[in-house]
């Protein structure tokens, strides 16, 4: 089983990488200024606030905001490029292995306090709640509302509790020219960060669940993309151990094609047939012994449902 | 609120990944050539006020 183990520790390393990789320009932290450099004529998959010191590339929602603020609105289709190429391979892969926001929600959840739980009662409704902020904020409200002259990126400006981590405070941190600017709308947002903070350590990743637009984009590519987890129905005993192990509660059915599936793997790591796998290629192969150990898994557990010790395949 | 459970469950859909690769790809180089990556540049070398909250 340890390799299965290791699974999560691979993916930890991911979006540690990931994160010093897209955020990791520290004379910016240092110095209160932004980097300047050629990569940021591209975006990276994740939410990445480019006015964070440390931003290293741009943020494909920034940069559809951006577009949408122009004057004249002409299809974006530089951003809808990235959107499409990352969606297409990743789907929500790139939630569940590379944002550095799903990073710093799934370490609050690490947090031993408060009883844990899944989701926000009000679930089924509330899973909407990232789609009407694609819709309301992201594209309809950054074409249509000005602040004197100019029109404004909506869901940065008002909701986006990344920007105030990743670039707010650092940025306020050490640039007085900034600090004395300070207003309403920054304890607004300020406030929207810390209770984020305070549910994402009791709810699984509520930013990501119920606010995030770049979730709801990627997890309409995610039944088509390249990165999948595969099921084979076939081997499965219907013991449910993926279900209680998925950090969002899915079922294997679900697994990999619902929208709210971040494809982290979690359940990977407790099937005890091993019927779920990242890639094409069925790992359980139909021979002899293996599928007659597999019969004799299920007719135990069909007389003893609990006999699978959950703790020894966490 | 059974409209809300009666969402049908879905199939992975092999192979569309690759045409719609083929859509990014293109989208991409029409956004290069109509120079849309020099805009996401310029925005991107600016602080947003707005974005940290101070605008
Ligand atoms: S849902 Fe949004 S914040 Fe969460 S991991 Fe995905 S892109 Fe990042
Ligand atoms: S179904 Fe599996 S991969 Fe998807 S979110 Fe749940 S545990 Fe992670």
């Amino acid at each position: 089983m340890k390799h299965r183990f290791g699974l999560q520790r691979i993916r930890l390393l991911f979006q540690i990488l990931y994160t010093i990789v897209t955020n990791g320009y520290v004379y910016g932290y240092l110095q209160g200024k932004i980097y300047k450099g050629p990569l940021k004529y591209a975006c990276v998959p994740g939410l990445n606030c480019y006015s964070c010191p440390g931003a290293t590339f741009s943020c494909p929602l920034g940069a559809l905001q951006a577009a949408l603020n122009e004057r004249q609105i002409q299809i974006p289709f530089g951003v809808l490029g990235f959107l499409f190429i990352f969606g297409s391979i990743f789907g929500r892969f790139v939630c569940g292995w590379l944002c550095p926001f799903g990073l710093f929600q799934d370490l609050l959840h690490r947090i031993p306090l408060f009883h844990k739980r899944k989701r926000l009662p009000g679930h089924k409704v509330l899973k909407y709640g990232k789609y009407l902020v694609l819709v309301g904020l992201v594209l309809v409200g950054s074409s249509v509302l000005f602040t004197g002259f100019a029109k404004i990126p909506a869901f940065c400006k008002y909701l986006y509790p990344s920007g105030t981590l990743m670039g707010a405070i650092p940025l306020l941190g050490v640039n007085e020219q900034l600090q004395s600017q300070i207003g309403g709308l920054f304890y607004w947002k300020l406030g929207i960060l810390m209770g984020l903070v305070i549910l994402s350590i009791k709810i699984y990743r509520p930013f990501c669940q119920y606010l995030c637009p770049l979730g709801a984009v990627y997890g309409w590519f995610n039944r088509f993309s390249l990165v999948q987890i595969h099921w084979e129905q076939d081997a499965c005993i219907s013991c449910d151990a993926c279900k209680e192990a998925c950090p969002v509660n899915l079922r294997p059915e679900q697994i990999s094609v619902s929208a709210e599936c971040i494809k982290c793997g979690k359940c990977i790591s407790v099937c005890p047939t091993r019927c779920l796998h990242y890639g094409r290629k069925p790992k359980v192969e139909k021979k002899h012994g293996q599928v007659k150990d597999m019969i004799a898994t299920k007719c135990k557990m069909e007389q003893n449902p609990n006999r699978i010790d959950k703790n020894e395949n966490q | 609120m059974s409209f809300w459970s009666r969402t049908p469950d879905k199939k992975q859909k092999r192979g569309y990944w690759l045409p719609l690769l083929m859509i990014g790809i293109v989208c991409l180089l029409v956004g290069i050539y109509q120079e849309q990556l020099t805009d996401i540049y310029r925005k991107a070398v600016m602080i947003c006020l707005e974005c940290i909250g101070i605008g």
